[in-house]
């Protein structure tokens, strides 16, 4: 069997005396659309941000990619995309200049970036905008391209860190068609959200109850073995007990 | 190096494309160091000076016309008695108060001597004693006429005591002027490029953090020392951009007069400013506002720039505080603008504020670089 490209077991993150991870595991395969739920506060951030190598991990172990998080950090960066949960383009450069920017730190040749560029431009409609600056654009067309800035130099996964917080359901429905391309292209895609309906769209699902995952599985499965309709009620009988 | 260069551009689109920030860099500057080269001003002219004259004969009214005539005072009252004096003192309508006893001219004619009662304002140090040397020169000045008048005259004692004055002639090296802002403008220009360059750096990666960008670059295969180099490189430019204005305005607006090598002068900022912008990087890397990092570099700024050298000489500072400034980088910038501009000083000449610049350039980059981390 194909070894899992994201691979977590009792991985746990301590601020001293709170424990933010609670000895997490899980393994994520090759393509998947991973989503991984919890209430604010959950844990979730701090989980993906041990994942990319921003924190180190407390103990446990974990693996991104074939690379240890612990000793190998700087190799997983090669492999990964990441869109934060705060705002990660230029504010005060433009379209152009931020996808020059992001290719260009991740080496891409010049003839990439072109080609890249132009594509990408074409890809999202933009090319009325392309020499605006960031400030000026919506908020959904923002979103749009930093993840399509976040996978430009093909990475292996994708990590993104609530991306879809604040739009209209319009816009992430769009959000979730780019994701879906991403993932028929072959970049694995672990999301983080407390939308609900976006943990419809995943393969599978797990949900973080105060730094532990307490469910992990496909959608539908949960929801049989919840007996409810919807991702939601499983998530509200999941992460709020005592209120369901 | 590709790396490096986007990052570079990167910073550069976004220099130039700050509205808030441009005037900071390219005019700010400029009018700091026109207006405070003109306004930091040592030299004392126009000194209140009151004068008591109690004798009122010939000789006193001599050295009274002698005071009003000289460039150092003005003659702000004139009186009769010590409590007038001391009143004008008290109201500060003088700066200094000179005494005239009675019989002043009787006794200098009869002894060969007298006394005169000089009462000096000292609250501004630099001032009372500036005040007394010029009065004691224009006092100095009086008393060699009188005497040449007595020769003149043949007065008994003016011909059994002939008169040897000892003539000290002046020369003054470096410079002949003694023109304040040739000495001012170059240590101006060393605060400002110091204080662009320290600023902006700190400034300008705590930035990143607080948008949050700084996050999504530490998650790139970004290497250390790249992202160090591509931060510094853009404001060691503007920091050498910053001195060649300076230097521009010290000749053509002030006339400085530029002994030594410009070479030497910029190889040494070249030095000196990855010093400054290291501790700017040293500083971004525990700060994590805009406001921490501009109150801390701004702590330091002080006592660099209050124990440079500029406005108190060194060798004026207590011992302790004279070793202080062994570890002040603005210190020895000055000194060295200053040897090269002034006494056109060589290498051989600054070599050890190379080598202890270079040391300082060394640590606190290494500091800084262990300090940064893409993990935390």
């Amino acid at each position: 069997m194909e070894e899992p490209i994201i691979y977590a077991k009792d991985l746990t993150k301590k601020f001293g005396d709170f424990t933010a991870v609670d000895a997490i595991s899980f393994e994520i395969n090759r393509g998947e659309i991973f989503g991984f739920l919890g209430a604010n506060g959950a844990g979730k951030t701090t989980a993906m941000k041990m994942l990319i190598g921003l924190w180190k991990p407390t103990s446990g172990k974990a693996s991104v990619a074939g690379f240890d998080v612990y000793r190998e950090a700087e190799k997983i960066k090669k492999n990964i995309g990441y869109m934060s949960q705060r705002f990660s383009l230029y504010e005060d450069l433009t379209v152009v200049e931020n996808i020059q920017f992001y290719a260009g730190i991740y080496g891409l040749t010049n003839q990439q970036i072109k080609s890249k560029t132009t594509g990408l431009i074409e890809k999202l409609g933009l090319l009325e905008v392309r020499d605006s600056r960031i400030q000026s654009l919506p908020l959904g067309w923002k979103q749009k391209l930093a993840f399509s800035v976040a996978i430009l130099h093909d990475p292996k996964i994708v990590f993104l860190d609530e991306p879809t917080g604040g739009v209209d359901p319009i816009t992430r429905r769009q959000f979730w068609d780019l994701i879906y391309e991403a993932a028929h292209n072959g970049i694995t895609v672990f999301v983080t959200t407390h939308y609900m309906d976006e943990a419809e769209y995943c393969d599978r699902v797990s949900i973080m109850v105060n730094g532990r995952i307490e469910a992990l599985d496909n959608p539908s499965t949960l929801k049989k073995q919840f007996n409810v309709d919807t991702m939601h009620e499983v998530f509200v009988k999941m992460a709020r007990p005592q209120e369901a | 190096m590709r790396t490096i260069y986007f990052l570079v551009r990167k910073e550069f689109l976004q220099i130039f494309r700050n509205k808030g920030m441009l005037p900071i860099i390219f005019i700010m500057p400029v009018i700091q160091l026109v207006i405070l080269s003109n306004a930091a001003n040592f030299e004392i002219e126009n000194l209140k000076l009151y004068f008591v004259d109690k004798d009122q004969t010939s000789y006193s009214r001599l050295l009274r016309s002698k005071i009003e005539g000289s460039n150092y005072f003005v003659l702000s009252g004139y009186g009769f008695s010590t409590d007038e004096g001391e009143g004008a003192l008290d109201r500060d309508l003088a700066d200094l108060v000179i005494e005239v006893p009675r019989g002043f001219e009787r006794t200098l004619v009869r002894d060969n001597s007298e006394k005169i009662q000089l009462t000096i304002n000292a609250i501004d140090g630099t001032k009372g004693a500036l005040g007394n040397f010029y009065a004691l020169a224009v006092i100095s000045d009086f008393n060699r006429q009188i005497r040449e008048d007595f020769q003149a005259k043949g007065t008994v004692f003016a011909i059994s005591k002939p008169l040897n004055h000892i003539k000290i002639n002046y020369s003054n090296w470096f410079n002949p002027d003694l023109n304040y802002k040739t000495f001012m403008v170059p240590g101006i220009l060393v605060l400002l490029v110091t204080m662009i360059a320290a600023f902006l750096s700190a400034m300008n990666i705590v930035r990143e953090k607080e948008i949050g960008t700084i996050e999504q670059l530490n998650v790139t295969p970004i290497r250390k020392h790249q992202f160090i180099i591509g931060k510094l490189l853009p404001f060691w430019v503007l920091g050498l951009f910053e001195l060649s204005i300076g230097l521009l305005i010290a000749k053509f607006v002030f006339d400085v007069p530029f002994v030594g090598s410009i070479i030497l002068v910029y190889a040494f900022a070249a030095l000196y400013l990855f010093l400054v912008l290291g501790m700017g990087l040293f500083i971004s890397t525990f700060t994590e506002t805009q406001q921490q990092a501009m109150f801390i570099s701004w702590f330091f700024l002080v006592i660099f720039i209050l124990m440079g050298g500029l406005f108190t000489a060194i060798e004026n500072m207590p011992v302790w505080a004279q070793h202080i400034t062994l570890f002040n980088p603005v210190r020895y910038f000055i000194e060295v603008v200053r040897m090269v501009m002034l006494k056109g000083s060589g290498l051989a000449d600054i070599k050890w504020h190379f080598l202890i610049v270079l040391l300082y350039v060394i640590g606190i980059n290494g500091l800084a670089m262990f300090r940064y981390r893409k993990t935390v």
